[in-house]
């Protein structure tokens, strides 16, 4: 569904990535794992079209989609849940969902789709016409997510979509994305929470300085968990 | 006390004048992030149409029409020509790109038409002074309230009412996150500039009306107000600009009004000198001191 071909990205003089290789196919949840700092967000931003590539392909369903403008991007079938939520504080938990299916043509498919995520998310059916800014951080969640469903995505990228939660809503949120999984939803997750990324996810890259390290599927990774952590911990130090 | 009554309806329709172009800057400002000095030279080509329209005989209604659609296309053609090449410059260009705008079409109207000031003459109905007691306002100042109502009622609905309103609310709020939803920058950049036009179009005609002349530089003051305004009124929320607005209305009315006649040559030091008290109080502006009470 998704590849990425060795793709390189600059900051400046500074690379952000070196030679990323990674693919996710449908219907899995493939995690990109590492520490602050490593590249996840940056490799992110780059399929989403947001960061501009020095090298390297991005194929989207058999499809280039180098060069393209997110918006385009998004009216192909694939769009991100940034970190830290980013829900338009200033409108309604309604309004925040109405902007998430502005791609979507089928008006009538997008009030279906509203349906099914006000009962995957009954507190957001309660709080429709409040601000979203007054949500918690956990419902901001939500709801972020639920905007981007709302674009009837045929691949979800999540970037860290635990940061910053209270341990039990970090637990709900990824039950969450393992629902979506069942849904028949294709995600690519970025987190920096390991143990609890590679329990849901199929397939999961340790990514680190910009470099894919280690690859695997979740049982491989975590059944070398040694190995993954010192990779997480050799980090941990520099920083 | 009839004195009370000019100062309110000048005033507001004066300050109301002001509101209009301080919101076109700031729907700009906040999908862009820069002020667009440009926006004065809006006032301008509106001024021309008229003009022009008004020589070749056309009705005043029909002039009027098509002078404010001249701004909101002129808008729109500012920002397809020299705004959308650097829409990932740094915000400096854009800034400099405005100036240099401002200064191309002014020299523009200097040479080819003319650098003196041209009459316009305006219909007897729009000028008429109705008489209240010892004072009164004439139509255009009651236009003006009217004119300004009708716009900001229509400008709320539309953001808050149509998917476009909404996507300009959000692109203003966070743009990349904007275009993670589908929302298309160009459409909405093209639509925030054709309003900011539309509103200075509206805003030109109400200035036309009171001075019944245009000039080459007859946008530079109002827009130097407006921009005043703007940051007297709070730059993070579109009803800091109508505050801010219309408070530049009333000072200026005000103190033209209730000053001595001696005093009345240092109208705008004095007027700028409240706003910058009241600034170093409030440094994000009047909208601020309301916000903090959510």
């Amino acid at each position: 569904m998704l590849a990425i071909e060795n793709i390189t990205v600059n900051y400046g003089p500074i690379v952000a990535l070196r030679d990323l290789s990674l693919t996710v196919s449908k219907g899995e949840i493939v995690a990109l794992l590492g520490p602050n700092g490593a590249g996840k967000s940056t490799a992110l931003k780059a399929i989403m079209g947001m960061q501009p590539l020095k090298s390297g392909q991005i194929m989207f369903e058999g499809k280039s989609i180098n060069g393209l403008a997110t918006e385009n991007i998004v009216r192909r079938g694939m769009t991100m849940t940034p970190e830290g939520r980013r829900v338009f504080a200033d409108l309604t938990v309604d309004e925040n969902l109405i902007l998430g299916a502005v791609a979507q043509k089928d008006k009538h498919a997008a009030e279906i789709t509203k349906k099914e995520i006000f009962k995957m998310f009954p507190i957001l059916e309660e709080r429709r016409n409040q601000r979203s800014g007054t949500l918690s951080g956990g419902q901001q969640q939500q709801l972020a997510i639920g905007r981007s469903l709302m674009s009837a995505p045929r691949l979800l990228l999540l970037d860290e979509p635990s940061l910053g939660l209270a341990p039990l809503v970090v637990e709900q949120i990824f039950m969450l994305i393992q629902e979506l999984k069942q849904k028949g939803n294709t995600i690519l997750l970025v987190e920096q929470n390991t143990e609890l990324s590679l329990a849901i996810a199929d397939r999961g890259y340790i990514c680190v300085n910009g470099r894919i390290e280690i690859s695997g599927t979740s049982r491989q990774l975590a059944a070398s968990s040694d190995v993954v952590n010192a990779y997480l911990g050799i980090e941990e130090k520099q920083d | 006390m009839e004195d009370v009554f000019s100062v309110l309806i000048i005033g507001l329709s004066v300050g109301g004048m002001y509101a209009l172009l301080a919101l076109g800057l700031a729907l700009v400002f906040g999908i862009l992030g820069f002020i667009n000095f440009a926006h004065g030279e809006l006032i301008a080509i509106t001024g021309y149409a008229t003009y022009f329209l008004i020589m070749s005989g056309m009705p005043f209604i029909l002039v009027l029409v098509f002078a404010v659609l001249s701004a909101m296309i002129g808008a729109m053609a500012i920002e397809r020509i020299a705004f959308r090449p650097i829409r990932n410059a740094y915000l400096t260009t854009g800034i400099l790109t405005s100036f240099g705008l401002e200064m191309i079409i002014q020299s523009s109207w200097s040479n080819l038409i003319s650098p003196l000031r041209l009459p316009i003459k305006r219909p007897d109905w729009l000028i008429q002074f109705w008489e209240i007691g010892d004072s009164g306002f004439s139509t255009y100042q009651g236009l003006a309230i009217v004119l300004t109502l009708i716009s900001l009622i229509a400008l709320s609905l539309f953001l808050k009412k149509t998917t476009m309103g909404l996507s300009m609310q959000a692109a203003a709020a966070d743009f990349p996150v904007a275009q993670l939803m589908g929302i298309r920058a160009n459409r909405v950049i093209a639509t925030a500039f054709a309003i900011s036009g539309l509103l200075a179009g509206i805003a030109a005609f109400l200035w036309i009306a009171q001075r019944g002349s245009c000039d080459p530089f007859m946008g530079f003051n109002p827009l130097i107000k407006a921009f005043i305004a703007l940051v007297f009124g709070g730059m993070s929320r579109l009803s800091g600009a109508v505050i801010g607005g219309i408070l530049i209305g009333f000072i200026e009315v005000g103190l033209r009004t209730y000053l001595p006649d001696s005093a009345v040559q240092f109208q705008e030091p004095i007027a700028y000198f409240i706003v910058i008290i009241i600034l170093m109080r409030w440094p994000d502006g009047l909208i601020s001191v309301f916000r903090k009470q959510e």
